[in-house]
């Protein structure tokens, strides 16, 4: 059984299909990116698994559970962390609270317990500093601890957003264009990153990429979209060698 | 410049991050402890009243500058403390039990408020707990049977096992009482900000959406915040019942919501620092301002709408050149020094930032 | 006969909460922020009024004196924008409603020691006369008020509906960046909008004048005017209209009606319940955020 499996999901806005009887699934441990022009329903189709987004139709399951039967916030409870297209951090925060923010999911203290600090919540905040402290060093965000998001540069606050994600701990990870808006060797970095956490963390990486190289280098399987809907699936240099992709991207008479 | 050399996370999780800090809080501490002695009845008077207006800032402060909901109806809560603690003594509960009660009760109520108001936003959550605090004052009057209505309240001795404690007779009794309290809220504020909670807080306070994507229930979370943020409150609005002696429908009116908020927002919105800077302010400002008076336009003369009026300047010059409120001013002022003669002018630039509204169309 | 005198009074009062209410929408039309001082605004108004036109003061005659006022107040309202709240461009609202409740503050004060804190009222050519329809009183000034209220509520729609200043003004709120770099001068249209929105405050203020006393005091009526908004939904003019007059009309029914102390509730209550039940207003807009 595949961890994420979405079957017929249909999305309009309006009058306007986004997503348009979109079926995908993606296994555990391998690299699943989706491509598609501006409008394509990418950012769509993740905002459906987020909750964001109620569906007209279709059928969304994770390792087992039906994603429909749960709310936003729980989403995360699953194991299903994700970033966003225009980066969403938690602007007045240090880096170091904001991938707390991402042990939300494990915590296990009470509101009581936490006015008092018990020393069960001292030990809880120990352990969720040391999975953070793991993040940090994977992405070797040491120097900006304890920076505030708001005065850190854009590529930094990239890295964060993809650290607090990793720190919940993940099954899938939702990468909602990694690479946009990064330098040539941020993206780079980027692609050792993604490589790791699915090689060292096991963690089951779903993106949406415009950067082609990125994608090439690191997905095992791409689905290309147009219009919401399907327009082809397989590893990237088939997707990429397929005429109706090349068409979608460059315009009819291209071929 | 201090250098902090950490050796466990614990560094990080404790309350004071080093030994100097902790013996400059140690000191005040000591100080405040040691102020009865130290002058006279009526300055004890007015740091007490600092004190409460600061708790009372506390409250409001967990609710707007750590969850980012504006309320202006806040006054509605001090009063329910206050009404709360007085009548729970008066069917003969003993004050120790009466009074966390008073806050307990008040948080409750807070919530029940929380739960349709919280789903508004910005400025429509504003107008909502402006409409509270204006109801309050009427449903004071409607009450009247418990309430005491326009005739008002005056609120009975405070006895904590036979131990007496009066606001007028023993100011510095009274000034031990509420500097306990304060100490307490302190903590529990302090305690909620270094715990998973009050990360939330700051999650739902800069991005829904992403705290939603992390876990962050944001209904469940509001909701908290304005629950804790009452009972903060309540004890605030008790403590002040005892302090002025007497209290009614109009004690607890809409300027005195809109002046907390002012206040929080002048001693800088997000630090605990912030309320009691603020809270001094608001305490003093009336003095100052009447020795002021006496001094130009000579004694007697009234000048209605004075105090407000110079406070809404003085937020007005601090919202367009000090937004971080005087916390900000004293974190520059003591970045400058410690980092003397490095500082940079532009250390604390602000962000160019254009709105983009959350609307549709 | 009872029904509809209170029906009319309410109607005038009405009108004066959906003038306010008029400019809150203004604003919020085109910078999504809120003057919480528009009520102190057109207190400033009427007394602006009153100062040019009464007597003991310029003695200027109404007819001269009031489009000047209206011009005052909108380059008032233009030179706050200039100097105080250009300052907070893009900001958060939270910011904006803590600063225009303190310039509110100082507006009153200020008012206060320039024209005392006695209730005045303005030498107005529309206090003059009541109509006598059926056994229905109708001041001149109530009838004046509805009036202009609905002309200038149509006027501004229609402002904001047809023209390309309207337009942009709109498009300025939604995405100001987007409207910046479509080349729409997003500061000095946030400027103009603070002018229309003075100059309305002056009509409103005008009009309160005629009908009766004024005080630094006046501005409170604000409040009133909020619940008009909010029950009219923040974004509609038309809708702000119709809020004021739902208020209006709902005072003097539950003062007649309602046991004492029940009736100061309504406007109140009712704000809460729609609220509550219509979060975003009677003529709602979408919220959502895309991300």
């Amino acid at each position: 059984m595949s961890l994420l499996e979405i079957n017929n999901a249909t999305l309009k806005f309006g009058g306007v299909v986004a997503v348009n009887d979109l079926s995908f699934s993606v296994e555990e441990g391998e690299v699943y990116a989706i491509v598609g022009p501006n409008g394509a329903g990418k950012s769509t189709a993740f905002n459906l698994i987020s909750r964001f987004y109620e569906p007209f139709a279709g059928t969304f399951t994770f390792d087992g559970n039906n994603l429909l039967e749960r709310d936003a916030d729980q989403v995360a409870d699953l194991g299903i962390a994700r970033t966003f297209q225009n980066i969403e951090l938690f602007e007045h925060a240090t880096v170091l609270q904001n991938l707390l923010v991402g042990r939300h999911r494990h915590r296990k203290t009470t509101l009581l317990e936490e006015m008092f600090f018990t020393p069960r919540v001292r030990r809880e905040e120990e352990r969720h500093r040391e999975a953070v402290e793991e993040v940090i060093d994977f992405l070797d965000l040491q120097p900006y601890r304890n920076k505030m998001i708001a005065g850190l540069p854009y590529g930094v606050r990239k890295v964060v957003e993809l650290g607090r994600a990793l720190a919940s701990k993940p099954r899938l990870l939702l990468l909602d264009e990694p690479a946009s808006g990064l330098s040539v060797e941020e993206t780079q970095d980027m692609r050792w990153w993604i490589d790791d956490i699915r090689k060292q963390m096991g963690i089951t990486v779903l993106m949406v990429e415009h950067d082609m190289g990125l994608v090439s280098g690191v997905s095992d399987r791409v689905l290309a979209l147009a219009d919401g809907a399907k327009l082809a699936e397989g590893t990237p240099a088939e997707v990429q060698a397929n005429p109706a992709v090349i068409e979608a991207y460059l315009g009819a008479g291209a071929v | 410049m201090r250098i902090h050399f950490k050796t466990s996370y614990h560094h990080d999780i404790r309350l004071f991050p080093d030994r100097w800090t902790l013996c400059v809080y140690g000191a005040l501490l000591a100080l405040a402890f040691a102020l009865p002695y130290l002058i006279g009845e009526f300055y004890l008077g007015e740091v007490t009243n600092v004190l409460i207006w600061a708790i009372a800032g506390l409250g409001l402060m967990l609710l707007t500058g750590q969850t980012g909901q504006a309320s202006l109806g806040h006054a509605a809560f001090l009063a329910i403390g206050c009404y709360a603690n007085t009548i729970l003594i008066e069917q003969g509960v003993p004050f120790i039990i009466a009074f966390p009660l008073a806050g307990v009760i008040t948080g409750f109520v807070g919530l029940l408020i929380a739960i349709p108001v919280l789903r508004l936003h910005g400025i429509y959550l504003a107008i909502a707990t402006i409409a509270l605090s204006v109801l309050a004052d009427d449903i004071i009057v409607l009450t009247e049977h418990w309430s005491g209505g326009v005739s008002g309240k005056f609120p009975e001795m405070i006895t904590i096992f036979g131990f007496e404690i009066e606001r007028w007779s023993m100011p510095s009794r009274f000034y031990y009482l509420v500097l306990v309290v304060t100490i307490i809220c302190t903590l529990f504020y302090r305690n909620l900000l270094r715990s998973p909670l009050g990360r939330a807080f700051a999650a739902v306070r800069d991005s829904e959406v992403s705290a939603t994507a992390m876990g962050v229930h944001i209904a469940r979370t509001k909701g908290k915040a304005f629950g804790l943020s009452c009972m903060i409150t309540g004890w605030a609005g008790a403590l002040m019942g005892y302090y002025a002696g007497t209290f009614n429908n109009e004690t607890f009116s809409l300027v005195i919501s809109i002046t907390l908020l002012m206040m929080i927002v002048i001693g800088g919105l997000g630090s605990i620092h912030g309320a009691f800077f603020g809270a001094v302010v608001v305490a003093f400002l009336p003095q100052a301002l009447s020795i002021l008076k006496d001094n130009v336009v000579g004694s007697g003369v009234a000048i209605p709408g004075l105090e407000t009026g110079v406070f809404g300047l003085i937020l007005i010059m601090f919202i367009l050149f000090e937004p971080m409120g005087i916390y900000g001013r004293w974190l520059k002022i003591r970045t400058w020094f410690e980092l003397f003669p490095f500082a940079r002018k532009d250390m604390f630039r602000r962000q160019k930032s254009y709105l983009k509204t959350e609307r549709l169309r | 006969m009872e029904v509809l005198q209170l029906l009319v009074s309410g109607l005038a009062n009405g009108c004066v909460y959906g003038l306010i209410a008029l400019g809150f929408v203004l604003i919020y039309k085109a910078t999504e922020a809120v003057n919480f001082a528009q009520g102190d605004f057109m207190m400033i108004g009427a007394f602006v009024s009153l100062g040019l036109t009464n007597a003991e003061h310029m003695n200027l005659p109404f007819w001269v004196a009031a489009p000047l006022t209206i011009s005052i107040m909108a380059v008032f309202g233009y030179l706050l924008d200039l100097f105080v709240l250009r300052h907070l461009f893009g900001q958060n609202q939270t910011a904006v409603v803590i600063l225009t409740i303190a310039m509110g503050f100082v507006l009153r004060f200020i008012a206060g020691i320039i024209w005392g804190h006695e209730p005045q009222t303005l030498e107005s050519p529309l206090a003059l006369g009541d109509l006598h329809i059926g056994g229905v009183v109708l001041g001149m000034a109530d009838v004046a008020i509805i009036v202009v209220t609905f002309l200038l509520t149509w006027f501004l729609y229609q402002f904001f509906q047809r023209t390309k200043l309207g337009l942009a003004m709109q498009a300025a709120s939604q995405n100001q960046m987007a409207a910046y770099f479509m080349g729409i001068p997003v500061k000095r249209v946030q400027g103009l909008i603070w002018g229309l929105s003075g100059a309305t405050a002056a009509v409103a203020g005008i009009l309160f004048a005629s009908k009766g006393a004024i005080d630094p005091n006046a501005g409170l009526l604000g409040i009133k005017a909020f619940a008009a908004a909010v029950i009219g939904g923040f974004g509609s003019l038309p809708g702000a209209l119709a809020g004021g007059l739902i208020v209006g009309v709902i005072e003097p029914f539950a003062a007649r009606y309602l046991a004492a102390g029940y009736s100061q509730i309504a406007p109140y209550a009712l704000l809460l319940a729609v609220l509550i039940f219509r979060p975003h207003g009677l003529f709602s807009q979408v919220r959502v955020k895309k991300v």
